[in-house]
């Protein structure tokens, strides 16, 4: 039981400290420092351009998607040097929210199922950050129920024909390429009736409109397709596999959401040390101190359980179905800890113009932005569900669709 | 970095859990919680051949010598089993305080005989209602004798000698606060049962009049001494809640794919699974913590009241949130004496408050998060 670096890290990390420390674009530091879940945005550049930017020079110095093999555009890391790289990037590494979904769930997969000459071909300009990518899979009629989805794909020739609706796909109006999952038999029972592909988000018959959040910001979008080609060499895994393949995904998709997620607790104890409430200091207060404690306790929880995974990964273990548990815990305790500060602040808590406390607006983008994180990647139901399932080998839900062809499942709830 | 235990330590925390499961069953735990025992005598002879007792005790003092690490994976264990010994209060408080202020004659004395199983000892800390603090401590102690009442003192009425908190000064200040070391047997001393939450944990109330007492480190460094006792057995307790955390949650789970009910396993309703499922995130964030007060309690590392608080917090939350919702789980059946939840349900409560309440240790951990922030 230990925290110290090997011979091998501490090297690994004084590199890593150095080349930051000559590299990053120090410019934004503070402000990427200060912003908060739902509020990274960097005054007078466009986040989009920097946060490029700074992949690329991650990436032609070898920084880049740090475990990916070196072929591929990475660095063939270890976890424990992931980490690492991790902490010594510190603020910059908010500059990689757009490219967590291509580095964390596309890549994986096409590393797993693209043929050699496509991984080479994709995989190094999606670790640059010179391409983005996104994953089309929910549908109105398949967000939990990923496999309800409706998206046709049918065989013409040597390509395929995509119609259908995707939905809540974040990243799509500024993606180059995205993982499509599709349905291509639907006389047969819904898992077994789905293909996986990759396309060009530029291919003719694609369109994305971007959807208003309800905290007002535009992150996902609507993506239509209309008689869109896919050529059949940029399938994923067999034909009407595409439920194997997809699971690929959604299980890179738990490690590398829940990995680094943000519980708003440092943001809370920073702001009770500095607030005055009529009766004295808020951080004397017994109430506050107790609701405070209990989320110091869940937050170091969460920390150094994610450092037993990376101390069972670097042993060789295979990252499990127990690393629902951050995204599940952090999900909650921000929305939470976002109220609470709103509401030590009395009335007052409700205003959010620039005039007003900074904090005031920061928990406030915490609190309109946490919804989103309890239902993205899946939601704290299905979470639990995986827990109980994979973890406690508890007994599945019971499933009525599960032996019926898909053409014949009911489509609405009443009547 | 390695956050984990070595495979020496895992596989010396499954003989302990196989020996447990042996000599210590839930019948045995019921024979003193029936009042049949004020302890099991088997087992704590038992635990002193298999080196348990003395895990932590330095090899020159009778001791395997082998570490704290060693420790907390023989409380885990202890935890999970529910033994009904008085190891806390021998190992994780009189041990370590004769540890941390002993003089040379004491360890030799003491340290050998609870590595052995021969002396039971405790820590008399409390005097009534109240949080751990050196205004409550109002037993005085003058010329070299005790006057005074201390309850709850775990153990009291089996133990061998107690290390015993007392008033030496009234500057007001923390170094009015001493230590002492009271033999049992040489009188002065009268110790009387109590009843309690958990009867499978001995409480007792301990009146000393004109008692014979040698001092345990130097005079006014008490309370410094306590605070380290205190911070070490909060690490080693938390282990222990937590080992009872997972046994609630197994037993369960056990229960939930077993029992049917409309026709099938409880255990596939959704609101039993995720009932069970919220019991593993606060096991496994508690063990998390736990690990980190490991670390901490073994290296002597600055951060260890941090942790210690931490480790403290989420393991009594874990221990009692699973410990409840095991009796949930089992319905009807978890309500009866005849199950075995209702105990685990008890120690859950009763080592809550142990080592000061719940609250208490929350304000401590702020007030420590907060130094560490000023430095
Ligand atoms: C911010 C954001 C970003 C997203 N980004 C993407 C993206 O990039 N790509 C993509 O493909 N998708 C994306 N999604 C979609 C996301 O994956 C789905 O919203 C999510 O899986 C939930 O599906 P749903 O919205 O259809 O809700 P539903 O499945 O309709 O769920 C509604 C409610 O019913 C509950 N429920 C459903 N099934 C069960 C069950 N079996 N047991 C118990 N309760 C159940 C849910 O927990 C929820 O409370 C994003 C969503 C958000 C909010
Ligand atoms: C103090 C006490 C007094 C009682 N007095 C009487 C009495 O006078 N007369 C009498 O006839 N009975 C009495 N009972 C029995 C009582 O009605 C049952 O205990 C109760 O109905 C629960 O049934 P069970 O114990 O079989 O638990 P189970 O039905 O086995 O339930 C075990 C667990 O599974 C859950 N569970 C079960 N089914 C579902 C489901 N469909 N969905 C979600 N979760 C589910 C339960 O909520 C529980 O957490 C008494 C019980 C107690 C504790």
């Amino acid at each position: 039981m230990n925290f110290d670096d090997t011979p091998q890290e501490a090297a690994f990390r004084a590199e890593a400290k150095a080349w930051i420390a000559a590299n990053a674009p120090k410019q934004y530091e503070e402000e990427l420092r200060k912003s908060s879940l739902g509020r990274t945005q960097l005054k007078g550049a466009n986040i989009l351009e920097v946060a490029k930017v700074w992949q690329k020079k991650k990436a032609d110095s070898g920084w880049a998607c740090l475990h990916w093999p070196k072929e591929y555009g990475g660095r063939g890391a270890s976890p424990i040097e992931r980490v690492i790289w991790q902490q010594e990037e510190g603020p910059f590494g908010k500059l990689s929210g757009m490219f967590i979904i291509g580095h964390g769930m596309c890549g994986p997969t096409m590393m797993a199922f693209a043929g050699e000459d496509q991984k080479r071909k994709y995989l190094p300009p999606l670790a640059s950050g010179e391409k983005i990518w996104c994953q089309l899979f929910s549908e109105p009629a398949g967000g939990s129920d990923v496999a309800g989805l409706r998206t046709r794909a049918e065989k013409k020739g040597d390509d395929w024909i995509i119609n259908g609706q995707k939905i809540w796909t974040s990243g799509a109006h500024y993606s180059d390429y995205g993982i499509l999952l599709t349905r291509t038999d639907p006389n047969v029972a819904k898992h077994k009736g789905l293909t996986m592909f990759f396309l060009d988000m530029k291919s003719p018959g694609v369109e994305v409109k971007p959807i208003k959040q309800a905290n007002g910001a535009s992150d996902f979008n609507e993506v239509y397709f209309t008689d869109v080609r896919i050529p059949d060499s940029q399938r994923l895994g067999a034909v009407n596999d595409g439920w194997n393949v997809s699971l690929t995904t959604l299980m890179n998709e738990r490690m590398s959401i829940g990995a680094g997620v943000s519980t708003g607790f440092p943001e809370l104890f920073e702001f009770c040390n500095g607030l005055m409430l009529d009766d004295g200091p808020a951080i004397e207060d017994r109430n506050v101190r107790s609701k405070l404690a209990n989320w110091a306790v869940k937050a170091s929880g969460l920390k150094y359980t994610s450092m037993r995974a990376i101390s069972a990964l670097s042993k060789g273990e295979r990252p499990g179905p127990e690393n629902s548990i951050g995204k599940l815990v952090a999900g909650s305790m921000i929305q939470d800890v976002a109220a609470y500060a709103l509401d030590l602040q009395g009335a007052a808590g409700v205003l959010s113009g620039p005039e007003d406390a900074e904090a005031t607006g920061k928990f406030q983008a915490m609190l309109l932005r946490a919804p989103g994180t309890r239902v993205e990647g899946g939601t704290d139901e299905i979470m639990r569900n995986i827990i109980a399932e994979r973890v406690l080998g508890l007994p599945g839900d019971i499933r009525v669709d599960k032996d019926v062809p898909f053409n014949k499942i009911p489509t609405k709830g009443r009547g | 970095m390695n956050f984990d235990f070595s495979d020496e330590q895992k596989q010396m925390r499954d003989e302990a859990r196989k020996f447990l499961a042996e000599k210590c069953p839930p019948k045995a735990v019921r024979t003193v919680l029936d009042g049949n025992a004020s302890y099991d005598k088997d087992l704590w002879q038992g635990l002193a051949e298999m080196g348990f007792l003395g895990v932590a005790i330095p090899e020159e003092f009778g001791g395997a010598g082998a570490g704290h690490l060693e420790l907390c994976v023989i409380a885990e264990e202890m935890g999970r089993a529910l033994a009904p010994v008085p190891f806390s209060s021998t190992v994780y408080l009189a041990a370590e305080a004769i540890l941390i202020a002993g003089s040379a004659a004491q360890k030799k004395k003491w340290l050998p005989a609870i590595a052995s199983g021969s002396a039971i000892g405790t820590l008399a800390l409390f005097e009534g209602k109240g949080n751990p603090s050196p205004e409550a401590i109002k037993l005085a102690a003058a010329g070299g004798t005790l006057n005074g009442v201390k309850k709850p003192v775990p153990d009291g009425a089996i133990a061998d000698f107690a290390i015993v908190a007392a008033r030496t000064g009234s500057t007001g200040r923390d170094s009015d606060i001493s230590l002492f070391l009271v033999d049992m047997k040489a009188g002065g001393v009268e110790a009387k049962a109590l009843t309690s939450l958990d009867p499978s944990r001995g409480q007792a109330e301990l009146t000393f009049k004109n008692c014979k007492a040698e001092p345990l480190g130097a005079a006014g460094e008490g309370w410094s001494v306590l605070s380290q006792v205190l911070d070490r057995a909060a690490v080693l307790m938390a282990f222990e809640q937590v080992g009872g955390a997972d046994r609630a949650l197994e037993m369960g789970r056990d229960y939930a794919l077993d029992r049917i009910a409309f026709g099938r396993p409880i255990g596939s309703f959704q609101a039993v699974k995720h009932m069970l499922a919220d019991m593993y995130v606060s096991a496994t964030l508690a063990r998390s913590n736990c690990y980190y007060g490991a670390w901490a309690l073994s290296t002597n590392a600055s951060e260890l009241p941090e942790a210690a608080a931490a480790a403290r917090i989420s393991a009594t939350q874990a221990f009692q949130h699973c410990a409840k919702n095991n009796i949930q789980v089992h319905g009807g059946m978890g309500f009866t004496w005849e199950f075995d939840c209702h105990m685990y349900y008890r120690r859950a409560n009763a080592t809550a408050l142990g080592l000061g309440s719940l609250s208490y240790w929350e304000d401590a951990l702020i007030d420590r998060m907060r130094k560490r922030n000023a430095a």
